[in-house]
């Protein structure tokens, strides 16, 4: 197309870093024709591209096909969990942590609660511990699922998009059974949990173990051995472990380049150390690695659940200690969720004590001493860690989180120069990101 | 018996009205001298003075904490580390002063560095085969408030898997000066971190590759994680028109 004529699907315009094309539609042979001679495009994917798992913007410069350059753009789901947790009181945190990463919010509230707790110098129960291990494996199982799912959906394996979410839903089912909702918990609270699990959970939890171990053989018949599949992953943003090690990767990335790095194993928590489970790891290095390892810790998910759900012994949930422990029993009544109605009659006809209590506990919370902690949990994104500050008041001081969906997005352009556009997906899916934990 | 009413009279003896009893009246016009009420003169609804904030939203904070430098022992591997830490600074002639003070507090040991050396003792803590911190896991900023001396620390959380250990570093500036060394030349890592910092806290760190804005817009004023940057408040753009912060917007009581 020569210069005087101007294209209405792409016109264009000259700046001091050269001709910048507006593409609306048309021919993309004649965009790229007319960009030829320049041998240089700057597209924006993004933020709103079904491919880039969530509000992610990719900014490519691209030379033909072939990727030259790739930058990430973050921030449009920015929505001030840090500072607003400032203003909350230590139990309030737990409800906006969880919204942080999404896919995995009792991870973020484990993490959160337990930092809160190093804090405090208290130990929770062993009931809440096991019950924190079940409902983090369980968790692990859905977001890898969602890792599968969305991945094969931006590669256009759009079965396994549907196979992935179906049994999400069965996790999501059994989340909410235990906890109450589906996302979002609030469940596990510092000092424990918010209340003890239903009757009949551990009986759920195992069919939900014997139904989960029917439907994964699936997958491999679905995407495993599909050339297509192996095709398009194997071999595709390769980051080899000093690169890994040099960007700070953790989690699936950083297993499948051979180190076998899990906070489990490495500096285990919540007894992590007395279950029986490996880590896998690859020394691929690539999107097909970090897609066979997903699919192996849920099943070595699976291994920590059928052995937490044995060690799931009677006993309290949260810390006796009636200056840190939620003051209220919750039951369910006509009305929902609330506190039971035993409770109100004490603290109401008996007990003023128990009312002041009750009262001061709920409005104002308890202090935490102040000072310092880091707590890493393993995420199935990575290393999920909570730097908590405390001024020896009523509210954080400062919570900072360490998301490894931030973190591991820094590898994008190592993972995807010098490959194609349609490379760029494959890897960007391998990383995995959750921007509400990225952007937080 | 025709001349008796047949319903009582309104006040009178059978009404069930009420009526005034004997012994409530005012003794005189004015109170016999002195207050009738002792306590505090009551205004308002809830008599509230001051700012009436008791929910924290307002800023209600204790005065800021400042860590207390700890004694050896310290116990465990951190005697370890901070002889080798100190010896490899020495070795290096950087001043006896570049750690300021060393904390340990609730199984974690922390070292406060001189913002000039930082840059040699993150060297230092990845390259020493005894130190070999290779991860830096995180890096986040802290304000410890407006009226706080070196109000504004940065916080580098590092890993070693050689040796599965952490330590955490912190340097400390005013506000007025927030400049420190950038430790993406040894953590290329911290690039992000480094950016989200300077963002949320105004903390530049010189020597980043580009050190902008990451999770703001790039034209924001000011730093939201400041403790003197108030939570919420900030009027919004929306297709043109400026819509005041919630706060003062219009009420319709």
């Amino acid at each position: 197309m020569s210069s005087t004529e101007e294209d209405i699907y792409a016109s264009s315009r000259e700046t001091t870093e050269g001709t910048v094309f507006n593409v609306f539609g048309g021919d993309w042979d004649e965009v790229v024709e007319d960009a030829l001679g320049n041998e240089r495009i700057v597209m924006n994917l993004g933020p709103q591209h079904p491919s880039t798992h969530g509000v992610l913007r990719l900014v490519l410069e691209l030379e033909g096909e072939t990727v030259t350059q790739g930058r990430t753009v973050i921030g449009y789901l920015h929505t001030g969990i840090e500072k607003n947790v400032e203003y909350r009181n230590w139990t309030q945190g737990v409800t906006f942590v969880t919204r942080m990463d999404y896919l995995a919010p009792l991870f973020n509230e484990a993490a959160y609660c337990m930092s809160v707790e190093k804090l405090l110098g208290v130990e929770v129960p062993q009931r809440a511990q096991v019950g924190r291990v079940l409902l983090m494996e369980i968790n692990r199982i859905g977001s890898h699922l969602v890792a599968l799912a969305t991945g094969g959906m931006e590669l256009g394996a759009l079965t396994g998009m549907t196979a992935g979410f179906r049994e999400r839903e069965e996790v999501l089912h059994l989340l909410e059974f235990l906890t109450g909702l589906r996302m979002n918990h609030a469940y596990i609270r510092p000092g424990g949990l918010a209340q003890d699990f239903p009757v009949d959970a551990v009986e759920k939890i195992t069919d939900f173990v014997k139904l989960m171990k029917k439907r994964l053989p699936d997958y491999d018949k679905l995407l495993t051995g599909q050339p297509i599949w192996k095709n398009r992953l194997a071999g595709i943003g390769v980051l080899p472990v000093d690169a890994c090690l040099a960007l700070g990767m953790t989690g699936p990335i950083l297993r499948s380049a051979g180190l076998p790095w899990d906070m489990r194993k490495v500096e285990p928590y919540l007894g992590y150390e007395t279950y029986d489970f490996e880590v896998p790891t690859s020394t691929d290095a690539d999107c097909y690695a970090r897609y066979l390892l997903r699919l192996e810790e849920i099943h070595q998910s699976l291994r920590i659940i059928e052995q937490a759900v044995k060690r799931l012994e009677p006993g309290p949930v949260m810390v006796s200690d009636a200056k840190i422990a939620w003051p209220a029993q919750l039951t369910i009544g006509s009305d929902g969720m609330g506190n039971s109605l035993e409770h109100v009659r004490k603290i109401m006809g008996q007990s003023m004590e128990s009312l002041i209590h009750h009262f001061k506990l709920v409005t104002e919370g308890f202090a935490v001493p102040a000072g310092q902690v880091y707590v890493p949990v393993e995420s199935p994104r990575g290393e999920l860690g909570y730097h908590v500050v405390s001024d020896g008041g009523t509210r954080p001081f400062r919570v900072h989180v360490r998301d490894p969906s931030f973190v591991n997005l820094q590898s994008m352009p190592a993972m995807s120069e010098g490959g194609m556009v349609a490379d760029v997906i494959a890897a960007v899916a391998s990383i995995d990101p959750v921007m509400g934990g990225c952007d937080r | 018996m025709t001349d008796k009413p047949t319903t009582p009279e309104t006040g009178g003896e059978q009404s069930s009205a009420d009526r005034p009893v004997g012994g409530l009246e005012p003794r005189g016009a004015e109170p016999a001298g002195g207050p009738l009420v002792t306590g505090r003169a009551r205004s308002g609804m809830f008599h509230i003075s001051g700012s009436g904030d008791t929910s924290g939203f307002g800023g209600l904070r204790l005065p800021a904490h400042v860590a207390a430098p700890s004694e050896r022992p310290f116990g465990g591997w951190f005697d370890e580390v901070a002889d080798e830490l100190l010896a490899a600074i020495n070795e290096k002639e950087l001043p006896a002063d570049t750690v300021q003070q060393i904390t340990v507090d609730r199984g974690e040991i922390t070292f406060y560095i001189r913002r000039e050396q930082l840059l040699e003792v993150a060297r230092i803590v990845r390259d020493d085969p005894a130190l070999r911190f290779e991860l830096c896991s995180s890096v986040s900023g802290v304000d410890y408030g407006a009226d706080v001396p070196q109000r504004l620390h940065s916080v580098y959380h590092l890993t070693s898997m050689t040796y599965r250990r952490r330590i955490r570093l912190e340097v400390c500036v005013d506000v007025d000066d927030a400049h420190m060394p950038s430790v993406v030349s040894v953590y290329p890592t911290a690039d992000w971190q480094e950016r989200e910092a300077w963002d949320m806290f105004g903390i530049v760190y010189d020597g980043h590759p580009a050190l902008t804005r990451i999770l703001m817009p790039d034209d924001w004023d000011g730093h939201p994680q400041r403790k003197d940057y108030p939570l919420g408040g900030i009027p919004v753009e929306y297709k043109g028109a400026e819509i005041p912060p919630p706060d003062q917007r219009r009420s319709y009581s």
